[in-house]
């Protein structure tokens, strides 16, 4: 059953590319629609126990090693709403029904990969799958060909290449005390060798494989220019899943399913977290591009979840992955948001916009959600995931990083109200006057996620009990 | 046993470290993107040979062929987007010399 | 391990070597096809036949082509900013011979061969199997990356002038 979350994807690719008279490509865009719509409507509906069962005519010709538990699923979640909001917000602003159909078909590609990312059970098929999204994302960010998304999408592909290099070497040190790459495989070897060096040096590449990707303090280079360079509708997948799934979520695989936890390594990751939150949030203050501005923030919170990550209770695990939903939400709505703008006022330096509420009241709207989830006002998502990240490094003894990390969300609400004094309130910039609201699409994506952050918030107790506990329990300490 | 598979590691191992230091210093210091991109190519091969250097170490060949195969697709591919992006770059700038588009975005 | 392998190892080194440091473009990708046959070499002595072939077969065949290709389109170089390149291109990479035989002298002579505390055991498995039986959602991995290669092709090798 799990496995029909690639097949589906693949089959509608196929389906796309069979020329019928020039048919598909005006239908491209429903076709990806029913895809993204099918698989939400799945992980939302489906009951877990019907995740495991398998078609009896599919067993005959494959035998995929994958399997669905509580983390993947709200992978897989937020990866269904980051790919319907990128589909809304492209159907506005690609206008060639040739460039949407490539589009529809990169965006499918994405969607195997971060699927696959997280059904698989297999070092090297991780790997294999973020490289799969890795190499369609640079596609995407040079999508219209210009000079300056070319540039990022080069960037981006000098960063990754390094980061598949550590993670390859890391694999061979895994095959040398482990004998295979999966991990049912890997997990007692790991338990039997406690602490040698092959075990030690691996998980230490892997880790900073995974660091790269996810864009955390000092690897960070690429990613604020690479965000603003990218087209927007590009930005929100960026920034919205591909970052996170194939950083943030390989590090959260690595130490509860295969690695457990290693205490100087933990330390350096929890040291490091600390680090990209303080950078990020810093130099977030002094942006003037409001993309740039949203990617330092990205940097600051995926601090959060990798500081949450490093401490390693139960709590702070089902924190790290609450946090990685909350922002593939606030983070993906902040960027529609910015293609608004973008649409309708072809600029994103911060200087030129003002006072923009008044002609886009939805776009102002939502955005204030945005902010305040981010960071961190109750009732709101991101009140309650922050909460649980700052209890459990509390509980665990961290008072210092629990402290950092309650200070720091200070620093996050003044740039982000900031921002949003500059953008949207105050008086309206006289170049703007003939500014209206964004299209359908945008707007509706807008609101479905604005509404999601605060369902999410309001409805805290029907989410722990789902998605929260579950979590905890797949968590065993050594 | 386990002596004669540290020495075969040993030598592998210390050649391996060198031509990543090949390749990292030709990713870092190229001026044309070109060269850039052979440098990631140099690098992939040095971890091509530690693949196959643990799988025979191990006696785990059948794994290790299996993922290089694997690896040399994705290189490939990864090499032909890489070539795409630089064409344009190219036709916008008439240039691949990473010096000279420093100076033309200022 | 006698001492054809040794030879492989330092031809491979070399090889790599000179795909840095020389200046033409072009033979820098001849470089990078001979080193990878030099890989090919080692891996036959590695027992790994079929890992071996498709080195052989894509990156010394294949990737050069792909490389000499997009060079053609692309390399638009005066004489005179050639020497100009030569110049700066020695200027900025003589440190690495040194630096390359700095770290294998400190290497051989420092770091005496560590011990590997605890080597898998072997499951003799051939390669077509763990492909086609055992791996096969990385298969349909194949397949996905394929059809990007596929749109990248088209997407960024269609289409004209700007």
């Amino acid at each position: 059953m799990s496995l029909l979350l690639i097949l589906v994807p693949l089959a509608c690719l196929v389906v796309l590319n069979l020329h019928f008279k020039q048919g598909f490509i005006k239908g491209a865009f429903w076709l990806g629609l029913l895809v993204i719509l099918a698989q939400l409507a799945v992980v939302a509906l489906l009951p877990t126990g019907l995740w495991d069962m398998r078609f009896n005519p599919l067993e005959c010709f494959f035998h995929f090693d994958a399997s669905v538990d509580a983390i993947s699923l709200v992978v897989i979640l937020a990866v269904g709403l980051v790919a319907l909001a990128t589909l809304l917000c492209a159907e506005h602003l690609i206008k060639e029904p040739k460039k949407k159909f490539y589009f529809v078909n990169l965006l499918m590609l994405v969607l195997i990969g971060l699927n696959g990312l997280a059904l698989a059970k297999d070092l090297f098929t991780m790997y294999l799958f973020i490289e799969i999204a890795a190499i369609a994302s640079f596609i995407l960010i040079a999508f219209r060909k210009d000079p300056l998304g070319l540039e990022g999408a080069f960037k981006y592909l000098l960063f990754s290449a390094l980061s598949s290099v550590l993670m390859l070497t890391a694999l061979s040190l895994v095959i040398l005390f482990a004998g295979g790459t999966s991990f049912a495989a890997v997990g007692p070897a790991v338990a039997a060798s406690a602490g040698t060096w092959p075990a030690r040096l691996a998980l230490a590449l892997f880790v900073c494989g995974a660091l790269i990707k996810s864009g955390v303090v000092p690897f960070h280079g690429w990613l604020p220019d690479v965000y603003t360079a990218a087209p927007t509708y590009a930005s929100v997948l960026l920034a919205g899943i591909i970052t996170k799934v194939s950083g943030v979520y390989v590090l959260i695989r690595l130490f509860v399913s295969v690695f457990g936890f290693d205490s100087r390594i933990d330390a350096a990751v929890m040291f490091l977290g600390a680090a990209s939150i303080l950078i990020g949030a810093l130099a977030a203050l002094t942006q003037q591009n409001l993309k740039r501005l949203l990617a330092y923030s990205s940097i600051s919170q995926v601090g959060y979840i990798i500081l949450a990550l490093g401490c390693g209770t139960p709590l702070a695990i089902a924190g790290a992955v609450f946090h990685f939903f909350n922002h593939a939400v606030f983070k993906s709505l902040l960027f529609v948001n910015a293609a608004a703008i973008e649409q309708q006022v072809e600029t994103q330096e911060i200087d030129a916009l003002g006072g923009l509420s008044a002609r886009m009241p939805v776009t102002g709207f939502t955005s204030v959600i945005g902010f305040l989830s981010a960071a961190g006002i109750p009732p709101l998502a991101g009140f309650w995931s922050k909460l649980m990240i700052i209890l459990a490094l509390w509980q665990a003894g961290q008072s210092g990083y629990a402290l950092f990390a309650l200070l720091a969300s200070v620093l996050t609400l003044a740039y982000f109200l900031s921002l949003q004094r500059r953008v949207f309130f105050g008086k309206l910039v006289p170049g703007l006057d003939g500014v209206r609201e964004a299209g359908w699409g945008i707007t509706t994506t807008a609101i479905i996620l604005a509404l999601i952050t605060v369902g999410v918030g309001v409805c805290f107790p029907f989410v722990m009990q789902g998605l929260i506990l579950p979590i905890k329990a797949l968590v065993v300490l050594p | 046993m386990n002596e004669l598979a540290s020495q075969l590691f040993y030598y592998y191992s210390v050649a391996i470290i060198l031509v990543t230091i090949c390749g990292l210093y030709c990713l870092i210091a190229s001026f044309n993107l070109m060269r850039a991109i052979i440098g990631i190519e140099i690098l992939m091969k040095g971890a091509t040979l530690s693949l196959i250097l643990a799988g025979y170490l191990t006696g785990n060949l059948g794994t290790a062929q299996a993922l290089v195969i694997t690896l040399i697709v994705i290189e490939v591919v990864l090499m032909v987007v890489a070539g795409g992006i630089i064409l344009w770059l190219f036709r916008h700038y008439g240039t691949i010399d990473s010096q000279e588009l420093r100076k033309l975005k200022g | 391990m006698n001492n054809l392998d040794i030879l492989m190892l330092v031809l491979f080194l070399l090889s790599a070597l000179w795909t840095v440091m020389t200046v033409r473009l072009l033979r820098s990708v001849i470089g990078l096809a001979v080193t990878s046959i030099i890989l090919t070499i080692i891996m036959f002595r590695l027992n790994s036949p079929l890992a071996a072939v498709f080195e052989l077969s894509v990156c010394a065949g294949l990737i050069s082509v792909i490389f000499v290709t997009t060079i053609s389109f692309t390399e638009r170089v005066s004489a005179a900013r050639f020497l100009v390149r030569q110049k700066e291109r020695w200027s900025k990479f003589w440190p690495l011979p040194i630096l390359l035989a700095v770290v294998a002298a400190a290497l051989l002579m420092f770091v005496k061969a560590p011990l590997i505390p605890q080597l898998a055991a072997g499951q003799a498995l051939d390669a077509r199997n763990v492909i086609w039986n055992l791996r096969q959602l990385d298969l349909a991995g194949q397949i996905a990356i394929l059809l990007i290669g596929i749109f990248g092709t088209v997407i960024f090798f269609r289409g004209g002038e700007k």
